[in-house]
């Protein structure tokens, strides 16, 4: 379930792979290769401004572009991750977690919470793509879940924007696979009661958060380019042994074959993020 | 019994070592019988039958995760359609998702298990090269899981439980599946399945590899063959990710705790369903009687349940999982299991 996608160098549809954007005055675009000043970028919501690429966002940078200003009220920060495998890769799970958290400033890899787009309450969550590939395990899944029934119980719409390269996550083994069943549970039961959610897909969204919570939205949105799909790229690669088609598993080629409502410009997130809403809620 | 052309598992040796030793003393007392006396060669015989049991149980009652792994993917391993023809007095396959073909990973019909009326769904991996090139090894597409959320439908229709059995490395990795929405098929399915109205009863009777053995996996009852594994991922693909190289996929199957002991003792399945002495490939029959007789009895647990009450049930079943800290309120969770 997790794919081995965030590597070094460029990935095959030509954009290089970055773990967040580097601290420093100047940035590289990850689209044009243009230098950039880090300041300039940032204040056009991490937009390249000559190629308009979307560079990746961090989860706090992403309450700020999408919320109502100072309107966010995040929720269930104290779930801490439990190491139910006793799981040990070149260092046991548990230290990885605190230098994720050390480095990242996340608790975990999910934010949920409840704030207002245009005046609209609703329930809130993201997933940092920065924090162990933005994977799932118990408290993304947890997470998500309070979120989700926390909307069904007041009635709100819900926004989940999804980043994750890593899907499910190894170092949780079935407890993670089994969250992709919980969440998706949640959101049947908060379908029946006529909630609608909108989930935003952003790059990357892979594995087992595609294949859950992130596909089943009432409106499915898009950032462009992203790198959306199931399988993870070489692992298709090494199965079928033939070279993947330019624009493979990108917003535009799951808009092409049906799976994504629109592509929207990450200016215009927001906005039509609010339209939808007024358009099910009236 | 596999037969001498088939692949022989490694830790196997000295049980086959001792099946034609004691193949060769059953020759030499049809040889005697008529001739002479067969009292010493009966006992030698009788002992060694005792011996090799004794032996099976103790080479299958310390399987390393590893070697589950590779008892799961047994080429003599009974597959679905074994079981299809083992388990029900009738079967009526039903094909095609009505969209886009009939994916042959995913077998699916309605069935008799004694006097019951069920719709079966299945992954088929496939026994010889052509079929398991037709069944993709038992990783199936879009389309397969379309067709059993179709199927499931039908049952949710007309009043019939659901029985699925997974066997799965995992689901298809191929430029197709993507473009027919491979993660929104197992996602509706997800949902689906968590709402469907008839019960829901899953066995993992081989492979039971991430979303593509979930995709068929939610419901009611979950029982899993003894020697059969349930993980997020396949131990190759999680040794490749995090060890560099598929060699240390012996080295991921252990870390993963994916072994049907494993799970039970998570409480994510419901039980380990008792596999014959030295394995389902030894003795089919014995392994669908076992897997039938936890059909039976989970069937009589649930099939009279008011709808309602089945599916708060449902929800709960998957509502505890998790293994996380609430620093608030200093309680750990160990799938539900609260402690303060």
């Amino acid at each position: 379930m997790d794919h081995k996608e965030g590597r070094s160098g460029k990935s095959w549809h030509g954009q290089a792979e970055t773990k967040g954007v580097p601290v420093g005055v100047f940035i590289r675009c990850d689209g044009c290769q243009a230098t950039l000043f880090r300041k300039h970028v940032a204040q056009n919501l991490w937009v390249c401004p000559d190629c308009q690429h979307h560079l990746r966002v961090s989860a706090a940078d992403r309450i700020d572009q999408l919320l109502d200003k100072d309107t966010f009220e995040e929720w269930f920060i104290d779930l801490q991750p439990g190491d139910p495998l006793g799981f040990n890769d070149r260092r046991p799970y548990p230290e990885r977690v605190k230098a994720e958290q050390a480095r990242t400033g996340l608790k975990e890899a999910a934010i949920v919470g409840q704030g207002f787009i245009r005046g609209i309450r609703l329930v809130f969550g993201v997933t940092d793509s920065n924090f162990i590939m933005g994977s799932m395990g118990s408290v993304v899944g947890e997470k998500l879940t309070r979120a989700i029934e926390e909307a069904t119980r007041q009635k709100l719409p819900l926004v989940i924007v999804s980043g994750s390269g890593g899907g499910a996550r190894m170092h949780e083994g079935i407890f993670s696979l089994m969250q992709m069943a919980k969440v998706s549970t949640a959101l049947g039961r908060y379908h029946d009661s006529g909630g609608l959610f909108i989930s935003v897909l952003t790059h990357p969204t892979m594995g087992g958060v595609a294949a859950s919570f992130a596909s089943l939205g009432d409106f499915i949105l898009a950032e462009p380019k992203a790198l959306i799909g199931f399988a993870g790229p070489r692992v298709i690669e090494q199965t079928v042994r033939v070279q993947l088609p330019a624009g493979f598993q990108t917003s535009e080629f799951l808009l092409e074959h049906g799976f994504v409502d629109r592509i929207v410009h990450r200016r215009d997130l927001q906005s039509t993020i609010a339209q939808l809403i007024d358009y099910a809620t009236s | 019994m596999p037969s001498a052309t088939e692949p022989r598992l490694a830790f196997e040796a000295p049980i086959y070592e001792m099946e034609s030793r004691l193949s060769e003393m059953e020759a030499q007392y049809a040889r005697n019988r008529s001739t002479g006396d067969t009292t010493r060669i009966a006992e030698q015989i009788r002992r060694l039958r005792r011996e090799l049991a004794a032996l099976k149980r103790e080479i299958y009652s310390h399987l390393d995760p590893w070697q589950v792994v590779q008892v799961s993917r047994h080429q003599s391993r009974p597959q679905t359609r074994d079981y299809i023809d083992l388990l029900f007095d009738q079967f009526i396959e039903l094909h095609g998702d009505r969209a886009i073909g009939d994916d042959k990973a995913i077998v699916t019909g309605l069935a008799h298990l004694d006097e019951h009326k069920i719709l079966f769904i299945g992954h088929q991996k496939g026994k010889n090269l052509a079929e398991r090139t037709a069944c993709h090894f038992g990783c199936a597409h879009p389309e397969g899981y379309r067709k059993a959320l179709l199927k499931m439908r039908l049952a949710e229709k007309f009043r019939l439980p659901i029985v699925t059995f997974i066997d799965t490395p995992g689901a298809y990795p191929g430029i197709t599946a993507e473009e027919r929405g491979q993660a929104a098929v197992i996602a509706e399915n997800l949902m689906a399945m968590s709402r469907i109205k008839s019960p829901i009863i899953s066995v993992v009777i081989g492979e039971g590899g991430s979303g593509g053995a979930l995709g068929i996996g939610i419901g009611d009852r979950l029982g899993m063959l003894e020697f059969s594994y349930y993980s997020v991922i396949t131990p190759e693909g999680c040794a490749s990710i995090l060890w560099k190289g598929s060699e240390h996929a012996p080295k991921a199957a252990a870390s993963l705790k994916m072994t049907s002991r494993d799970l039970l003792s998570f409480g994510i399945i419901d039980e380990v369903i008792p596999e014959p002495l030295g394995g389902a490939h030894r003795d089919h029959r014995e392994a669908a009687a076992s897997i039938k007789s936890f059909l039976l009895h989970a069937l009589r647990q649930i099939k009279d349940l008011p709808t309602d009450e089945l599916l708060a049930r449902r929800y709960d079943k998957y509502r505890k999982i998790g293994a996380f800290a609430d620093d608030a309120t200093r309680a750990e969770n160990v799938n539900g299991a609260l402690e303060g």
